[in-house]
Parts: structure tokens; C-alpha cells; sequence
């Protein structure tokens, strides 16, 4: 499969897409809403083969993301999936671990330092942060502005 | 936190230090009898915030920061963010700066390989290798001080360029230091292959299949020697890496042995690569003016010596990184040990844990404990011994 042939197959996900985001030849930002993410990762692992890489999760004030990034080695391709969580009170996301074993440790790192919600992870225990660390604080979501660092 | 114990179960714990290379990790090993039957890996014993202090940092000063994530990936992590960055600032390096980058992280690659082979050896009680490895490892570091001014943490990559050059005089020095390293690597390769013993010891042990290193998305030389032949260098080329004559060294059995093969003809590639850049290098500037950071995204990927470093990296136009996010190859290796330990035996654990070359530093403690009684069965020392005898028992048995 080439390159070409990797973008066109995405046109089988159209439905669940927002827009896809080209920002150079070979790095693609596919942008979705949240309740869509897990179906659109599972297409790109297992129909289209490629690896996952690593999950970001950002605090960009009106809503949360997480993205996905996955590599198709054949083609040297960066695919990111971009799913915004428009729900600040609450914020969740499917879980890709029922497919992905190697996704596993990151939701557990982005649930300790962004407080996302990983439905249905298998072990949603704590990695990166300590056991008496206070519940509901969250290292990499941005303070609001009147707030500043002790 | 409340935890169940089984008692019919016990559980080894094996950390929070590593056994083999010195920084903490905590394993919990279930076993039946001398056979693993389940692997839970606790991290983050020493947390950084590195990637939220690269957001408080300019764009300028985060390589350096990056570099401080590990000591050996010196050369990768901030090869990886400044990538990321110039993509989407839309920076093109010049071409002597993509050769310096090539070079200085391929010696990172020997050096780091040469240091796991000795470590590997160590822990099977093969210390005239442990001696050698780390004696062929110098020159390498020298050369590294040589060209950046430090043997670790080499601050030499900046976005747009390079902050050192490599001298013309030095390029001589580099061809024979590579040479002599070929052939010191050849023997060592050799000795490896034709030793019976190592055969018997390493083959079949900790063997992590095709299926596993996809499922768990493993990259690098653990992923290569589970026949998954992925190598940045080659699938996304940056650096100078596409304009260079070399092959991806892949093997299909999935063992420790295979990681060690991997590994030493890694090297050899290595060597070839930097001979090669170092006649090649262009003339000209080693860096670019930048003046200015846009808003964007990037995506930035090199090949650590562990595997695929990949760094995203987004910024709205002012002079930080909104977000700065960063992986290091072991962050997807590690977990990986669910599928290469489970069914093995004790004596294996060790330099199963050790094939995957878990990127963390050595305080030399483990204790495995019996759950039901909370004796210790055995501490570093113990297993270490248990380690080498398994290797003694075979070498007798063989010879």
C-alpha cells in the first residue's frame, strides 16, 4: 500500500470524521469527536496495519483532546487521531485497550496527569502517580488564569 | 490501596530498583513453583515532569532539557523534538547538520549497544565479554567528547542546525577509531554466535512472538528480533539517513539470543554508516538562523538505540510549547514483559528483563520474597548467582 492509497482508504471512515488535517507530505491529523475515536483507532490498528505509537492528552480550554498518533512503517506516515472531548465537567473517552495491549500504560498516565476517563480499561490503576497523591488533582491541566503557582 | 493477596499464589517482587540497570522499577513476579505465571510492572518512582516542565521552557531551551531525559538516548530525544519543531516551522536544516546529527547518533547507537552487550554478558556470567564490551565502548566516548565536548548529554542539536561541527582534522580519527571498532565488534559478533554455550543459555528463553511485538506495539531491536523489521531511520527518513548506504538488521525468533545478534550487527551497520557519512560530509553552515517559532504541530521521530523516540510538539505562536509531549522507546518495551516472561523460569528473568535494554539506571537491588511467609528467597546477589549457575550447569553439561 502506498501512501496514496492509505489516505484514499480513509474514505471509509468519512461518517466518523470532523476533517482530516494534512500538515505536511507525510503527517495527517484526523479529527474527530470523542464517541467516535475508539472506532476510527480500531480501523487504523487493524485494517490498515499500523502501529501505535503513543497517546497526547491536551488541556486546550474549551475542550480536552487526546491524540492518538499511529505510524504506518511501510509508508513512513503519521496518522493522529484527534478526538475532542467537549464534556470539561466529565471527561471520557473509550477505551483502546481491548485491541491494543500496548495503549494500556499511557490511558493509565494521561488518567493520573490530565484526569481523562478510559471506559472499560481492564486496570485503571495509578502509573505515574503516587498512591497518596490527592485525588482530583491533575498535574498537566492548565490552572485558570487567576490562579497562580504556589 | 487495598490489595488482595492469593496465598496459594506467591508473588516475587523484584525492585523497586532494577536488578540490572540502575534506576527504580518495581516488578511483581507470580510464580508456580520456578515458573512465572504473571508480570505486573510498577513505574514512576522517579517522575521528572519533564513534560511539563518543557512548557515553561523556550523553544530554544528545551533540547537540553530533553537530553537530560537519559543519559545514553543523548543524542535521540532532542533530535526528535527539534524535528518536531522544524516541522512545523518549516526550518530546513542545511545539509552538513543532517550528516552531524547522523553521525553523532549512530555513535550513541555503538555505544549504547556495545554497553547492553556487556551488561547482557554480566548478568550471565560472562564477564570477559562485560570487560571487553566496555573497554571497545570508550573510544567511541571519546570521540564523542572530541566532537560535542561531552561524553554524555551532548547539547549538539538545535532547531535549524547543529550548535558543534565536526572539525576536518577529526574525520581521520573517526575512520580509524570506526575500523578498529569493526574488527573488535566481528570477534565479539563471532564469539557470540560460535559459542555453544550461549546457544544452550539464550536460545528460546524470553522469546516474545511476531503477534506480541504488534499487539504491544514494541519498537527498535526488540522489535526487530521478533521478525517486525520497523526502523525509522529507513521508514521515515530524516537526517541523512536516506542518502546512506545500510541495511535494517532483523531476526525472526523473538529470544534474548536474537536481541543480542540484533544488537551486534546493529553495530557493525553503525560503524559502516558513520564511515561512510564522515567521507560524504558536505561543506558548508551547520545551522540555520531562526527567528521565529509559528503556531502549529509537529510530529518528530528518531531511532534511539532502543527504538523509535517520538516527540509531539505544539505551539500557539509564542515562544513555549503549549504542549510537549514525549516518548522513549522503553515506555512501550517495558509492558511487553507480559508476554516474554510469562511460562519462563526465574533464572531467566533477569536477562529477559535485560534484552529489552529498559532504559533506566542500576542500583543493583532485587528480593524475592515468599509471599506467604514474607521471607526473602533470594536478593540481587541470589539471583544473579542463580543466573550464572543455570549458565555453569549448561557450559558443563555441553563441554
Amino acid at each position: 500500500m502506498d501512501r496514496a492509497q492509505l489516505i484514499d482508504s480513509l474514505t471509509q471512515i468519512k461518517n466518523e470524521l470532523i476533517k482530516v488535517e494534512k500538515t505536511n507530505d507525510s503527517r495527517f491529523y484526523l479529527v474527530c469527536e470523542s464517541q467516535n475515536a475508539c472506532k476510527i483507532s480500531n480501523f487504523i490498528f487493524e485494517t490498515l496495519g499500523c502501529r501505535f505509537v503513543i497517546a497526547t492528552a491536551i488541556d486546550s480550554e474549551q475542550y480536552y483532546e487526546v491524540l492518538y498518533h499511529f505510524s504506518h512503517d511501510q509508508t513512513g506516515t503519521v496518522l493522529t487521531v484527534k478526538a475532542l472531548i467537549r464534556d470539561r465537567e466529565n471527561p471520557s473517552v473509550e477505551s483502546l485497550g481491548q485491541f491494543i495491549p500496548g495503549v494500556l500504560w499511557i490511558e493509565r498516565e494521561m488518567h493520573d496527569l490530565m484526569g481523562i476517563e478510559f471506559r472499560n480499561h481492564p486496570d485503571m490503576r495509578r502509573l505515574i502517580l503516587a498512591d497518596d497523591w490527592p485525588e482530583g488533582v491533575y498535574p498537566l491541566r492548565k490552572k485558570p488564569k487567576n490562579e497562580k503557582d504556589s | 490501596m487495598k490489595k488482595t493477596v492469593n496465598i496459594n499464589k506467591p508473588v516475587l517482587p523484584v525492585g523497586p530498583f532494577h536488578p540490572l540497570q540502575e534506576e527504580m522499577e518495581f516488578f511483581q513476579l507470580t510464580v508456580d513453583g520456578e515458573t512465572v505465571t504473571d508480570i505486573d510492572v510498577r513505574i514512576s518512582y522517579n517522575h521528572r515532569g519533564m513534560e511539563g516542565i518543557a512548557e515553561t521552557l523556550q523553544f530554544d531551551q528545551v533540547p537540553y532539557l530533553v537530553s537530560r531525559i537519559c543519559g545514553i538516548c543523548s543524542a535521540s530525544h532532542p533530535l526528535a523534538y527539534v524535528q518536531a519543531v522544524e516541522e512545523f516551522a518549516g526550518i530546513t536544516p542545511p545539509d552538513r547538520a543532517l550528516y552531524v546529527r547522523t553521525i553523532i547518533n549512530e555513535l550513541e547507537r555503538i555505544h549504547s549497544h556495545i554497553l547492553w552487550a556487556g551488561l547482557a554478558g554480566h548478568f550471565i556470567g560472562y564477564d570477559t565479554v562485560f570487560m571487553w564490551a566496555w573497554k571497545y565502548r570508550e573510544p567511541v566516548l571519546d570521540l564523542l567528547e572530541e566532537i560535542t565536548g561531552n561524553r554524555n548529554n551532548y547539547g549538539n542539536v538545535k532547531v535549524g542546525g547543529c550548535r558543534e561541527d565536526i572539525p576536518d582534522e577529526l574525520k581521520p580519527k573517526i575512520i580509524a577509531e570506526m575500523d578498529k571498532l569493526e574488527k573488535k565488534v566481528e570477534m565479539l559478533t563471532k564469539a557470540v554466535l560460535d559459542d555453544p554455550v550461549l546457544h544452550a543459555r539464550l536460545k528460546g528463553v524470553g522469546i516474545l512472538t511476531k503477534e506480541d511485538a504488534i499487539r504491544y506495539c514494541v519498537t527498535g531491536p526488540t522489535a526487530r528480533a521478533s521478525g517486525v523489521a520497523i526502523d525509522v531511520r529507513r521508514d521515515d527518513p530524516y537526517a541523512a539517513y536516506g542518502q546512506l548506504d545500510w541495511n535494517v538488521i532483523a531476526q525472526p525468533e523473538g529470544d534474548v539470543f536474537a536481541k543480542a545478534v540484533v544488537r551486534l550487527l546493529e553495530t557493525l551497520e553503525s560503524a559502516k554508516m558513520i564511515k561512510e557519512a564522515v567521507v560524504k560530509l558536505p561543506k558548508g553552515p551547520i545551522a540555520v538562523e531562526v527567528r521565529e517559532i509559528p503556531a502549529g504541530e509537529g510530529c518528530g521521530r528518531a531511532e534511539a538505540p532502543r527504538g523509535e523516540t517520538f516527540h509531539y510538539v505544539r505551539s500557539d505562536g509564542g515562544n513555549r510549547p503549549v504542549r510537549h509531549k514525549m516518548r522513549a522507546p522503553s515506555f512501550v518495551n517495558v509492558p511487553s514483559f507480559k508476554a516474554s516472561c510469562l511460562g519462563g523460569n526465574i533464572s531467566d528473568v533477569t536477562i529477559t528483563l535485560a534484552a529489552v535494554d529498559p532504559c533506566y539506571s542500576c542500583t543493583e537491588r532485587l528480593a524475592v520474597v515468599n509471599d506467604r511467609t514474607g521471607k526473602v528467597l533470594h536478593d540481587y546477589e541470589s539471583l544473579l548467582k542463580l543466573s550464572r549457575e543455570k549458565t555453569e550447569k549448561i557450559r558443563k553439561e555441553l563441554l
